[in-house]
C-alpha cells in the first residue's frame, strides 16, 4: 500500500521496519519531520527514543547503542552534522555500525534552511579527523529514501561501518507516494564483538585508542583494506540515456531530478543529453564515469554547491574529456533552463543544442504567462 | 592454609601506566572487588573516558567501552538502553566530567539514567602534564595557572555533587576520598551503594572520589594524602549529598 509521506517521515518509517530500535536526535530544520515521526513510532515498537541535549550527545548515544549491539540511528541537518563529526570519527575508529541521516541545508555557518548539497566534501572525504570513510548514500526521491535507509542498516552491519544518508531539504520535506518493501535480509555477520557482559567468555573492548607504536598503523591498514572491499562491491549509480549521449550530466539527489528533465527534453533532438546519477557518493562510481568520458564530447556536473562532487568527477575522468560545472549555492536550486543554458555555453556552435534551449525558453515563457 | 587477602579476579594482573602514588589503581581495585564479591562480571559493562583512566579497560577483566572526551554519560546511556538489566558504570576524571562533559553529566542526571558514575577528582589534568582542572582549588598552582588559580581569571572549583543533587532526576550522590584506609573503606561502601542504587533501578548515582595526583601536585605521597584531608576536603566536603533511602 502506498502512503503519502515526506522524505523525512519515510526515512523514519524505513528505519523502524529495518529493525532500528534506538534513535537519538536533536531538533533542527529541515529534518524535524523525522524526529517528530520517530518519537511517536519508537514507543509503539518498544524501541528507545531520546531527544538528546545536543547533537554531540546524540551521536555518542548512538555510539553506545551500536557498541552494545543495537541497530541505531541519528539524524540532523548540516550544522548539526558538523557537531557530530567527532563522534562519527570515533564510530569509524571503533568500527561500529550505525546510520546517520543528513538533510542538508545551506551553509556555511548557520546558513539557511533551504536545500543544499554543500556538505558533499564533509560526507565523502571523512568529515572528522583521521583516515576514514563512511558509506554515503544519496536518495533522489521519497521512495528511494525509504529503500536506502533500509539498505543502510544492512550495509552498516555487514561492514561494521557508519552509513550516512545524504539528502537535502527538498528530499526531506517533499511529499511523495512511498511503499515500504521489506526486503529479505542478507545473511549478516554475527556481532561477536558487541558488549553484552562477559558471561562465560573473554572480555570485549570497544575502542579506537592505539597508544603502542605500530598498532595504529596496522589498524589503519585493516580499515583501508575494508574500504577497498567496499569500493569493489558496493558502488551504486543510475544511468539515463548515456549510450548515445553527446554530453553526460553527473548529478545526485535533487540536482539529478532536475537533470532528468533536461535529459527528457533532449530525447527528440539530435543533440542527446545523458545522466549518470551516483547513488553511492562514497564509494564513488568512478569506473562508469571514466568509461563514458572516453566517448562523450564533455561531462557537465550539476550541484547545489560551489563545486564539490565535480572534483571527484575530474579525478575519475583524468583529463579524458572536458569536465564542466554548473552550481547554485546558499539554498539556490538550478532549474532545467539554467542547465540547458550552461550546455549551450559549453557547445555554442552546436545547432541542435541551441534548439534545445529555444524550446526550453518557449516552455519557460509559456509557463510564466 | 586460608588466603586472607588476594588479587581480585576481575583485576588483571599486569603493570599499570599509573604514576607512583596515583589513586586510580585503588579505585579500580575496589570496583573489581565488588564485581567479584557480587559475582556480576558477566552482567557488567564499564566505560573508560579520555584522560589518565582511558586504559582502565586494560586492567579490568570485563566488557568495556571507550568514550570520546566528556561523552561517557551519553555513551553509557546508549549502552544502558540496549542492556537495561546490566550494571553499567562510567569511570570519569574531573576534566572529562566537569569541563568538556558537563552538559552530558547534567542531562544524564536529569533524565535519571539508571547508571553509576564514578567521578575521580584529583583537581588536575594529569594525562596532559598537569593543567588546571575545573575542580582545581583556588590558589592551586598548575602548569596553566603558574601563579595559582585566580577566580577572577579562571573561575571557581566546580562542586559537581552539589550541582547534580539539585536535579530531580538524581538519586544517590556521595563524595568520598582515598586519604586513609578508613576513607578507602568508605569509598568501597559508597561504590556498593551506587551499584545497589542501579541494580534496584533507583536511578542516577554518582560517587565523587577525591584522589591524589602526587606527580602534578608536586608533592610526595604522604603530603598528597594530607592535602586531600586539609585542603581538598574543605572545598569539596565529604559525605552523602543525596540519598533515595533518606529523602530530606
Amino acid at each position: 500500500m502506498k502512503q503519502l509521506l515526506t522524505g523525512n517521515e519515510a526515512a523514519a518509517e524505513a528505519a523502524i521496519l529495518a529493525g532500528c530500535r534506538y534513535y537519538y536526535g536533536y531538533p533542527i530544520t529541515p529534518q524535524n519531520e523525522l524526529i517528530n515521526y520517530i518519537s511517536v513510532r519508537m514507543p509503539q515498537v518498544g524501541g528507545t527514543f531520546i531527544q538528546a541535549e545536543s547533537e554531540i550527545a546524540a551521536i555518542n548515544m548512538v555510539y553506545g547503542s551500536a557498541a552494545a549491539g543495537g541497530r541505531t540511528m541519528t539524524s540532523s541537518s548540516s550544522p548539526g552534522i558538523s557537531l557530530k563529526q567527532e563522534g562519527i570519527s570515533y564510530l569509524a575508529g571503533s568500527e561500529l555500525p550505525c546510520v546517520i541521516i543528513n538533510i542538508q541545508r545551506g551553509g556555511p555557518g548557520l546558513g539557511d534552511i533551504s536545500a543544499s548539497q554543500a556538505d558533499y566534501f564533509q560526507a565523502v572525504k571523512g568529515g572528522g579527523h583521521g583516515d576514514y570513510h563512511t558509506i554515503v548514500l544519496a536518495p533522489c526521491s521519497v521512495q528511494e529514501m525509504a529503500d536506502l535507509v533500509y539498505d543502510a542498516f544492512d550495509l552498516a552491519d555487514e561492514y561494521r561501518i557508519p552509513v550516512l544518508i545524504l539528502g537535502d531539504a527538498q528530499i526531506g520535506q517533499l511529499m511523495e507516494p512511498v511503499e515500504f518493501h521489506k526486503k529479505t535480509k542478507k545473511v549478516l555477520p554475527n556481532k561477536d564483538w558487541a558488549l553484552t557482559g562477559a558471561e562465560g567468555r573473554k572480555k570485549r573492548v570497544i575502542k579506537s585508542f592505539y597508544p603502542i607504536k605500530g598498532q595504529l598503523e596496522e589498524f589503519n591498514a585493516h580499515l583501508q583494506k575494508k574500504y577497498k572491499k567496499i569500493e569493489e562491491h558496493e558502488v551504486r549509480y543510475e544511468t539515463v540515456n548515456i549510450q548515445k549521449a553527446d554530453i553526460v550530466l553527473v548529478a545526485y539527489g535533487t540536482s539529478a531530478r532536475i537533470c532528468k528533465e533536461v535529459v527528457k527534453r533532449s530525447q527528440q533532438l539530435k543533440f542527446r543529453v545523458g545522466l549518470i546519477r551516483p547513488i553511492t557518493l562514497w564509494p564513488f562510481p568512478k569506473k562508469i564515469i571514466r568509461k563514458i568520458s572516453e566517448r562523450v564530447r564533455c561531462i557537465l556536473t550539476i550541484e547545489m554547491s560551489a563545486g564539490q562532487m565535480v572534483e571527484d568527477v575530474r579525478l575519475a575522468v583524468e583529463g579524458r574529456c572536458p569536465v564542466h560545472f554548473y552550481g547554485r549555492t546558499g539554498g539556490g536550486v538550478p532549474t532545467s533552463l539554467e542547465v540547458i543554458r550552461k550546455i549551450v555555453e559549453i557547445v555554442p556552435d552546436d545547432q541542435a543544442a541551441s534548439k534545445l534551449l529555444q524550446l526550453a525558453e518557449v516552455k519557460e515563457y509559456a509557463s510564466n504567462i | 592454609m586460608q588466603a586472607i587477602y588476594e588479587m581480585p579476579k576481575t583485576l588483571i594482573d599486569t603493570a599499570t601506566h599509573f604514576c607512583p602514588g596515583c589513586g586510580h589503581g585503588i579505585v579500580l581495585r575496589l570496583i573489581a572487588e565488588i564485581i567479584d564479591a557480587w559475582d556480576i562480571r558477566g552482567k557488567t559493562i564499564g566505560l573508560a573516558p579520555v584522560g589518565c583512566s582511558v586504559l582502565a579497560y586494560n586492567y579490568l577483566d570485563i566488557d568495556m567501552c571507550e568514550a570520546a572526551h566528556g561523552r561517557p554519560p551519553a555513551v553509557a546511556t546508549g549502552i544502558k538502553r540496549v542492556h537495561p538489566d546490566h550494571l553499567v558504570f562510567a569511570y570519569q576524571g574531573d576534566g572529562d566530567l566537569a569541563a568538556i562533559g558537563i552538559a552530558e553529566i547534567i542531562h544524564a542526571a536529569n533524565r535519571g539514567e539508571n547508571i553509576t558514575f564514578i567521578f575521580v577528582n584529583n583537581a588536575i589534568y594529569g594525562m596532559t602534564n598537569g593543567q588546571m582542572a575545573p575542580t582545581s582549588l583556588i590558589k592551586q598552582k598548575t602548569v596553566t595557572t603558574p601563579t595559582g588559580r585566580n577566580p577572577a581569571n579562571h573561575g571557581y572549583p566546580i562542586r559537581v555533587c552539589e550541582l547534580l543533587a539539585v536535579l530531580e532526576g538524581s538519586s544517590y550522590i556521595e563524595r568520598v576520598c582515598l586519604s586513609s584506609p578508613e576513607n578507602i573503606r568508605k569509598t568501597k561502601k559508597a561504590l556498593e551503594k551506587g551499584f545497589k542504587t542501579q541494580i534496584e533501578k533507583r536511578g542516577f548515582s554518582l560517587i565523587e572520589i577525591l584522589s591524589p595526583c602526587p606527580i602534578y601536585w608536586r608533592m610526595d605521597a604522604n603530603e598528597s594524602m594530607k592535602y586531600i584531608d586539609e585542603e581538598m576536603s574543605s572545598t569539596f566536603p565529604l559525605g552523602v549529598v543525596k540519598d533515595w533511602e533518606h529523602k530530606n
